[in-house]
């Protein structure tokens, strides 16, 4: 009986709440369920939060997403109507050919969109973008001016930086990076060899990773670690952004995404003291090395079409300029309103300075998983440069031939 | 037993093996011998990207997967023999580690498969002992607890077997990483600069640590109820011909429960030969690797969306040898021992 009541006042108390939020800020009453997969940090929390105002919105936001959206959309009907992607998680959305192209839906409800914001491909829109992300550099701008340090905007200046920082006796370890091994470890690799020049693929997709960029790649990561937790092959963006809030870093080439947390006076004991600029270049009077990403959105094309109609007009909900006034530092907001703030200065230094585009290919994303699983072994001792990339162009090759890209 | 009836009595169990074991394995065998891949064509494509205020739009030309009619990927399954076997196994990268310019072991243990056998063999080989040993020593020392608090002793030492595996790991993970409370407290007093994951030795003695303290308390209670079935005339007439307590225990007690020995080795061999959790939960890939997590690897969709299930496949089939050959021993004194009694 007890346990009845119990329901009962719990069901009514949610049923007294929900219209209550979906009238907030929706200009559609959804009945029809629509489930979305997204990633999960501030900028999808803000997203997701507005399309929950829309009333029967279940949003999934997981840092596996990448794992699970294949699979899911190509279930018939797809598990998602929306999925949150980057430039990197579209690709196997592409490939399977489980997304639907956008552009009659924008035509209809996507007047608030800018072409920039568009990710076309072969001139149809698959995918809109809400934000852009950068991996930039973050700098404890009090301690360096304690050293008397001006802010480095070369990797060898960073290691000068973080010589006399170490020195100075105030940080054992003035550096941080993302090292573990996976997405993290293959992008700090590829910002530093993009920012030599390298060249990951032939236009045939055969790799060309064993190069002088790739040696000068992997010798610059060795230095790093010389200035670096000992356990930086555990390190990921989190236990990044945590050793800048407990200061037991003073520089790290982190996303933009964490330049929030990082100031966050509720989590961060250095709040208002982390500055955003440019990310470093490799070479003297280079470009930043660094990729330029965006995050945003795709429809399933496993559904039926007024539910994949419906879904549009509920994701376009998400990325409106009202949204973007709730959450403004929470990204570098593609979306209309948008007041870029001191945490996107990092990102759009670097995109100024002339940082690539991440590419959105089949070859790109091979590199970016063998890289994933061999970079860590030349760090850990366990292979030389020269057999570390060896083993990547092998690991590479025979990936490749696995999926027919190389013949 | 007639034949007959035995028949009728095992075919519940023979079918569920047939139709949930042997089944999906000989799917495995023929999925190791066949590679799918899809249909690629070149293309020139634009595609555009944002930058900060304005797009990015490239040409290239770039290879691109096929759709078929049906809107799915074309994809084409061709009989690869032992190929996935090969690549998994990188014979010939063996062979030049043996050949004249190769160091040898050190060489063959810088590829995936040879090092995450390393591993598997290790810490099975290391594991088994202890955990028989403890699971033996904590049996007999409740044995001759006081009665009273047998009951509590028993459910005590059980505790960490039925903790979840990875969430075990898990635990001592955030023990002794980084900052963990263990960690920081060696470092206040020992030396500053201790910490258990920047090498792989250290990770490796928590995972055997880790294993032994989950699986002893198996062993514990299999053998606890052996001993409750040892004969106590036996024991009360070696006392009177004064055989000490290690002699009773080494010539009545060890006997008595070798056939849960042998059983409890079986079960531990397999089990620590598919180790795994141990991998995941301490995020040791960089520094170790098994088996099983390989496997799980092979089987996890990378950037491009694609899984190498024909690998995946030959490194389970391997995976399944491998516990083959080491049950070898202990299935044919098994076997030895149940000719003898009949």
């Amino acid at each position: 009986m007890f346990k009845r009541t119990l329901l009962a006042t719990a069901l009514a108390a949610s049923l007294a709440a929900l219209p209550g939020a979906a009238e907030a800020a929706c200009a559609i009453k959804n009945t029809v369920p629509i489930k979305t997969l997204s990633a999960s940090f501030d900028a999808w929390k803000a997203v997701t939060s507005a399309w929950a105002e829309c009333g029967n919105v279940q949003s999934e936001m997981d840092m596996n997403f990448r794992t699970k959206q294949p699979t899911a959309f190509a279930a018939n009907p797809s598990l998602y109507h929306i999925g949150g992607v980057a430039n990197n998680t579209v690709v196997p959305l592409l490939n399977a050919g489980t997304v639907r192209p956008l552009d009659e839906y924008i035509a209809k409800y996507g007047q608030i969109l800018s072409p920039n914001q568009l990710i076309k491909v072969d001139g149809k829109t698959m995918a809109v973008a809400m934000m852009v992300n950068a991996q930039n550099f973050m700098v404890r701008e009090d301690a360096l001016k304690e050293a008397g340090i001006a802010v480095p905007t070369t990797w060898d200046e960073v290691l000068d930086a973080a010589a006399k920082l170490k020195a100075s006796g105030k940080f054992a370890t003035p550096l941080g990076a993302t090292m573990k091994p996976g997405f993290d470890i293959s992008q700090e690799f590829l910002n530093v060899f993009l920012g030599f020049g390298g060249v990951p693929t032939k236009p045939d997709n055969t790799p060309s990773i064993n190069s002088e960029a790739g040696m000068k790649t992997l010798a610059l990561m060795k230095r790093m670690t010389d200035f670096m937790d000992p356990e930086y092959l555990t390190s990921d963006s989190t236990f990044v952004a945590r050793q800048f809030q407990q200061g037991k870093i003073a520089m790290a080439v982190l996303w933009a995404t964490r330049a929030g947390a990082v100031n966050d006076p509720k989590e961060s004991q250095f709040a208002g003291k982390i500055l955003q600029a440019a990310a470093p270049a490799a070479v003297k009077g280079g470009k930043p090395a660094t990729t330029l990403w965006w995050d945003g959105f795709v429809i399933a094309k496993n559904l039926p079409d007024a539910e994949a109609e419906l879904a549009f007009r509920i994701a376009m909900e998400g990325i409106d300029e009202e949204m973007v006034k709730e959450a403004n530092n929470a990204a570098v907001w593609l979306v209309k309103g948008y007041q870029p703030g001191p945490a996107a200065k990092g990102a759009i230094e670097s995109a100024m300075g002339g940082a690539p585009a991440y590419p959105s290919t089949s070859a790109m994303g091979l590199v970016s998983a063998v890289l994933a699983e061999n970079v860590a072994d030349f760090l850990s001792g366990k292979k030389t440069a020269e057999q570390t990339l060896q083993a990547i162009e092998a690991a590479y090759l025979t990936r490749a031939k696995e999926q027919g890209l190389v013949k | 037993m007639r034949l007959r009836t035995l028949l009728f009595f095992t075919a519940p169990s023979a079918v569920l093996m047939l139709v949930f074991i042997f089944g999906p394995l000989v799917s495995v065998a023929i999925q190791s011998l066949h590679t799918t891949t899809v249909v690629r064509e070149m293309v020139t494509v634009e595609t555009c990207s944002p930058g900060f205020l304005a797009q990015i739009c490239t040409t290239t030309e770039r290879s691109q997967v096929k759709m078929g009619p049906d809107g799915k990927p074309l994809t084409e399954t061709r009989f690869t023999g032992l190929d996935a076997y090969r690549a998994v196994l990188e014979l010939e990268k063996v062979a030049a580690a043996f050949s004249d310019a190769g160091k040898g072991v050190v060489d063959v243990l810088r590829l995936d498969f040879w090092r995450a056998l390393r591993f598997t063999l290790t810490f099975t080989f290391i594991t088994l002992p202890l955990v028989v040993g403890f699971g033996l020593v904590i049996a007999l020392a409740v044995n001759n607890a006081m009665r009273a608090i047998r009951g509590p002793l028993v459910f005590v030492s059980l505790l960490p077997f039925v903790i979840t595996p990875v969430i075990g790991a898990l635990a001592i993970r955030w023990l002794f990483v980084g900052d963990g409370i263990v960690t920081a407290t060696l470092r206040a007093w020992v030396d500053p600069s201790i910490s258990f994951f920047a090498q792989g030795w250290t990770i490796e003695l928590l995972m055997l640590v880790y294993r032994v303290w989950h699986n002893a308390p198996f062993a514990f209670i299999i053998f606890y109820a052996g001993l409750q079935t040892v004969d106590q005339d036996t024991l009360e007439s070696a006392v009177i011909d004064g055989a000490s307590r290690w002699e009773r225990l080494r010539y009545v007690v060890v006997p008595h429960l070798a056939p849960l020995i042998v059983f409890v080795s079986l079960i531990h061999l397999m089990d620590a030969y598919r180790v795994f959790e141990e991998v995941v939960g301490f995020g040791s890939e960089a520094h170790v690797i098994s088996l099983q997590w390989l496997t799980f690897n092979y089987l996890m969709p990378d950037f491009t969306g694609n899984r190498y299930i024909a690998r995946a496949s030959a490194s389970s089939m391997l995976t399944l040898v491998g516990i083959v050959l080491l049950l070898i021993p202990l299935l044919r004194r098994v076997w030895r021992d149940n000719r003898a009694r009949s």
